[in-house]
């Protein structure tokens, strides 16, 4: 990021700049459209150019999603807890960057204590991992001999408009609950504050995160995200980042030609510092309950 | 399926029992099953070995569904005109039985005279189809039953434990056969099946069978010992793999005797062995069935298990002594339309 | 000898059936505004039973202005404990008038009286004494320490179960503070009337539960009526899919059960005996009218032929006839609209070159009636094998391993259902791991209890119902 602080060095000498790409697959390709867009700081100043993500991209990212679901879903709860717990790590050695990028972006609040509570609020998900299938599974005294218990399986690909407002914490947000849980996930980032979401991306590559269980796209949500809602590949999707009352409807609608699972834009601002409770699980669990005989 | 049940001895026996997983660890070919009566299991006793994998590739029974099956078939309603026919039924199969260390003379005498007439105010009224009584009282049934229809069964094999050295066993059942009894109901092997020396067992009852002669043999497995619905399958193959003419659930002797379920399961693998080999092999449940309600239930589960074919004295009985006059009973209400008391039944 | 049964009917004069049904809004039967009327009919004769109600725009905003108030005034305010006892009342109730209920399901319905009074309507008191209890335990629902209900409920079942589907939909929402206004399906409004005389007899406050009878547009009324807070279908993902579209964009909450087509899968080490049993009560119970109906039996090829025969042999001994007979196993199709289309299928199933066969069976000659029927020789590319038919009709398939069993059963747009036939522990366990399927059923099949969640995953539908699960639907946390 051309800021301050990271340009040019004491000594004068001229930063190496990063460039922005999509990352689908465990990979950091450039649009397939070969576009791009200029993502600006609160202030106006040029940050850099962020990859523009095409239908095209989409289509990549939900097949990189859909390949990567069988081995994540089937992962021990233990690998993934300590495979999130592993990205906490990494978040936690890249903290500086995230507070240039999220105070770059102008997104409110006192940008080190935001970077801090993502942080956080990344390894209170890692935890879930393994706890939520206790929580929110079930053994059914049935009446008769049967065994009978129901757990929680991810529902498959999710995808995810992430919060525009907030664009690492509200991230993490959304994104955590999203793949603790065994699903894979679409991301489009934070339209017009990109620049965390692509640097969690490189968090996430280096974590251990099988390639494909989070790819992420920058660009217009509006060109990309009818093509995530209406992708017959696609079993959930999560609104949090669509502020256009009358386009979330298009995609809801959009969503139900497969009944995919929606969450829908939020109703009030949201205070991602809040306690998120089990809420954002729940909609891409589904219960599988199995039945038993009991005999000798 | 036909499968080479063992390939290294001097023949290969066939299996015809339908099913690849009956050979699991032998050489399972994908043959089709042949028809009925095609079947050679001659071969499947001949050593523990065979037997054993024999006997543990019969398919699983799930306890829950086979209780589930037979309780369903329990709700039948049986009215009117099938009822009568029904109870009809069930008196020409039952095998009145008396085996009490108190059983005399008289009292075999008495018992042998209703078989033969059960409703003394009634001719219409179906014989029994045998009378069942201890070796030691075969004699005294055995005129009054000669020539009537009405067969004499006899239990033998030191009832109702079979703990007795074979000869003994085999002695029983020889002097049965010779005091009148044309019916042998043996006890098989409990400890021995439940210890799994299935070949054991299966050659005592070649040998009952042998000793048994003319007479036809009934293996009693005493499914109430057997505890599972597994052990009652391989149990009444082996019977029926060793000679057996009609399986039988209990003695009577033990809690619980015969039950739905397990007879079910006696009638699938009825129904099966037929269909393996041709042969027909009769079921009797006995003890516990002592109402009209009981035994239609029974004919019901006979009716849509293993079919019309053994809705027949030769190839269902019920072993029972208190059924009778509850049948007779509701023979009457039948016909009175009244309900009647037992003041107006034989006690014997 | 042949053991023939005689006719066993089940006494009628239990049950009472007016000659014409109002709405029930507000704790009592009106009349609709515009008058209004259609006829539901038995089907097993096609003899008219009564004239119900078709319930309007104004109808429905009687209803559901009627179920706001109630929710304000009344319910909402009501502690948990006393809603409890009411839902317990209406429990008593079911129990003491099961019979009623029962004769009333299987005329209304087609479906044999031993399954209303054995199964339908046991489970329907179950679910009522289930649900009763949870009304003042909803904190410890695992929902947050003060989840609160949504406000008024919209609810529109199906025709297959319509007092169990009632029981379902009505049971939780009252629990959990909600009240409702259901819609029964138009070919079988008639328990869901006498279960609006259950209420009464319970003193249910009025307007806590509504009844409007209708066809497909009251539906469409009632689940696009501003003043809902909640939408509850069970029915076609057809249907379903409609009403998620019209949802979009509002604040209702929305659970759907929809259709299914369950692989009911047979390994070679079956219990065959019992395999054989769940396989037709998978495809035959209730006609086949079930969206967790086991319709595609996938059998491992080595013992394919051999399950066959015994399917077959066990196929010629259902008895198919009178509803109201007490030893009927198959009843009536519910209606000639599905016989129509029971039909359709099945022809397009003989001209892509699936081998049919029936067992011998009489039909009457009045009423809808459609044999039992499985088709061998069925590919996945078959429509028979992908479009859920509704009705008794399974179509079979083979595979030779568990991964391309798994593969077959999950190769579908559903998820509600699954059947596992194996004495190997860890194979079932293996499998129904990797089934995407909301219940599985494992040695067994077509089994329900209120406190066991159902429910699917893809275009089955969303959100569960029975259990603690189920009242997450009704909740707000």
């Amino acid at each position: 990021m051309p800021t301050e602080s990271t340009s040019v060095s004491g000594a004068g000498r001229l930063a190496v700049r990063k460039t922005y790409k999509l990352f689908i697959g465990g990979a950091f390709p450039r649009s397939e459209s070969g576009r791009s867009y200029a993502v600006t700081s609160s202030g106006g100043d040029f940050l850099a150019n962020a990859a523009l993500a095409s239908r095209k991209d989409v289509r990549d990212a939900v097949r990189a999603a859909r390949s990567a679901f069988g081995k994540w879903s089937a992962a021990t709860a233990y690998n993934r807890g300590q495979i999130l717990y592993r990205v906490a790590e990494m978040l936690e050695g890249r903290r500086a960057q995230f507070i240039d990028e999220v105070s770059a972006h102008g997104a409110g609040g006192d940008a080190a204590s935001t970077v801090d509570a993502a942080i956080d609020l990344w390894v209170w998900y890692a935890g879930w991992s393994d706890k939520i299938a206790q929580v929110y599974g079930n053994a059914n005294p049935v009446a008769g001999p049967y065994f009978n218990l129901s757990s929680p399986e991810p529902t498959g690909v999710v995808g995810l408009v992430a919060p525009q407002e907030s664009p690492l914490l509200g991230l993490v947000a959304t994104l955590a609950p999203i793949i603790v849980t065994g699903n894979t996930a679409v991301v489009l980032a934070a339209e017009d504050r990109p620049l965390p979401a692509i640097t969690l991306a490189e968090v996430l590559t280096t974590s251990d995160l099988p390639g494909g269980v989070v790819n992420l796209l920058t660009g217009r949500i509006a060109e990309t995200v009818p093509w995530l809602a209406s992708h017959m590949d696609v079993n959930g999707l999560d609104l949090a980042g669509v502020t256009d009352p009358a386009l979330a409807a298009d995609l809801e609608a959009a969503a139900a030609d497969n009944l995919k699972r929606v969450v829908r834009p939020p109703a009030a601002p949201v205070d991602w510092h809040a306690d998120p409770g089990v809420g954002r699980m729940i909609p891409f669990l589904e219960t599988k309950t199995v039945w038993h005989p009991k005999g000798a | 399926m036909i499968n080479d049940l063992y390939v290294h001895g001097d023949m290969v026996a066939k299996i015809t029992v339908g099913r690849s997983a009956y050979c699991c660890g032998m050489t399972a070919t994908a043959t089709r099953p042949a028809g009925p009566g095609t079947g050679d299991l001659s071969g499947v006793a001949r050593s523990e070995a065979t037997l054993r994998t024999f006997l543990y590739g019969l398919p699983g029974v799930d306890e829950v569904g086979a209780q589930a099956r037979a309780a369903m078939l329990g709700t039948r309603s049986i009215k009117t005109s099938s009822k009568a026919w029904a109870i009809d039924q069930a008196i020409g199969m039952i095998d009145l039985t008396t085996l009490e260390g108190a059983d005399t003379p008289g009292k075999v005498r008495a018992l042998s005279t209703k078989a033969l007439r059960p409703d003394p105010e009634d001719p219409s009224c179906p014989r029994v189809a045998a009378v069942c009584v201890y070796p030691a009282m075969a004699a005294v049934a055995a005129p009054i039953l000669a020539g009537t229809g009405v067969h004499l069964a006899s239990v033998a094999t030191a009832f109702p434990s079979g703990q007795a050295p074979l000869p003994v066993r085999l002695e029983d059942t020889r002097a049965a056969v010779a005091a009148g009894a044309d019916e042998i109901d043996m006890v098989i092997n409990r400890g021995a099946f439940l210890s799994g020396r299935y070949l054991e067992v299966f050659d005592e009852i070649a040998a009952v069978k042998q000793a048994a002669g003319a007479a036809h043999l009934k293996v009693i497995l005493e499914t109430g010992e057997l505890a599972t619905y597994d052990n009652v399958r391989r149990a009444s193959w082996l019977a029926m793999l060793a000679g057996a003419d009609f399986i039988k659930t209990s003695t009577g002797k033990v809690a619980p005797a015969a039950t739905l379920p397990v007879t079910l399961v006696m009638l699938e693998a009825v129904r099966d062995f037929r269909s393996a080999t041709g042969r027909q092999v009769g079921v009797k449940p006995a003890g516990g069935i002592r109402t009209s309600k009981d035994a239609i239930k029974y004919l019901v589960l006979v009716n849509e298990t293993a079919g019309e074919d053994w809705l027949h004295p030769d190839w269902f009985r019920l072993g029972a002594s208190s059924l009778l006059n509850d049948l007779l009973m509701q023979r009457s209400k039948l016909k009175t339309g009244r309900y009647e008391g037992p003041d107006y039944f034989t006690l014997d | 000898m042949a053991f023939e049964y005689a006719p066993a009917p089940e006494s009628v004069s239990i049950v009472n059936i007016r000659p014409s049904y109002g709405l029930f809004i507000n704790g009592e039967f009106v009349d609709p505004k515009d008058g209004e009327r259609f006829k539901t009919v038995n089907p097993a004769n096609e003899e008219v039973l009564a004239e119900v109600a078709s319930a309007g725009p104004s109808d429905v905003d009687t209803a559901v202005a009627a179920a706001r108030t109630a929710y304000d005034t009344v319910w909402r305010r009501l502690p948990g404990r006393e809603r409890a006892k009411y839902l317990f009342r209406i429990a008593r109730i079911i129990q003491e008038r099961a019979r009623e209920l029962a004769v009333l399901e299987s005329i209304d319905n087609g479906k044999p009286i031993r399954e209303s009074r054995d199964v339908d309507v046991p489970l329907v008191a179950a679910h009522f004494f289930y649900y009763a209890g949870w009304a003042d335990k909803l904190p410890h629902a695992g929902l947050g320490p003060d989840p609160r209900p949504l406000g008024v409920a919209g609810q529109v079942i199906p025709w297959n179960f319509p007092l169990l589907m009632l029981a379902w939909k009505i049971a939780p929402a009252l629990a959990a503070g909600n009240t409702v206004v259901l819609k029964p399906a138009e070919t079988t409004p008639l328990t869901a009337l006498l279960f609006a005389e259950i209420c009464q007899q319970a003193d249910l406050p009025p307007g806590v539960v509504n009844i409007v009878t209708g066809a497909g547009e009251t539906g469409r009324l009632l689940v696009e009526h501003d003043g809902v807070d909640k939408v509850a279908f069970t029915g076609s993902t057809e249907v379903g899919r409609l009403i998620a579209r019209s949802l979009a964009g509002t604040r209702k909450r929305l659970t759907l059960e929809l259709g299914g087509k369950a692989a009911n899968i047979v390994f070679d080490d079956a219990p065959i005996d019992q395999a054989v049993e769940g396989i037709v009560n998978g495809i035959f119970f209730n006609q086949g009218h079930v969206c967790c109906a086991g319709s595609r039996l996938l059998v491992q090829e080595s013992v394919a032929e051999e399950l066959l025969d015994a399917l077959k042999r066990r196929m010629a001994r259902l008895r198919v006839g009178d509803p109201l007979d007490k030893n009927t196993d198959v009843g009536a199709i519910n209606s000639a609209a599905q016989l129509e289309k029971i039909r359709a299928l099945s022809e397009i199933g003989e001209s892509e070159g699936a081998q049919r066969w029936s067992p011998p069976c009489e039909l009457p000659e009045r009423g809808f009636w459609f044999a039992p029927t499985v088709f061998t020789g069925v590919s996945q590319a078959h429509r028979i094998a992908r479009e859920e038919i509704f009705g008794p009709v399974l179509s079979v398939l083979t595979f030779r391993t568990p991964a391309e069993a798994v593969e077959k059963a999950n190769n579908t747009p559903y998820g509600l259902s699954a059947g596992i036939w194996s004495e190997k522990g860890s194979r079932i366990l293996a499998v129904a791991d990797r089934l995407r399927a909301g219940v599985v059923w494992a040695n067994t099949f077509n089994k329900f209890d209120p406190t066991s969640p159902f429910g699917g995953y893809k275009e089955s539908g969303y959100g569960r119902e029975g259990g603690r699960h189920g009242l997450e639907a009704y909740l707000a946390h």
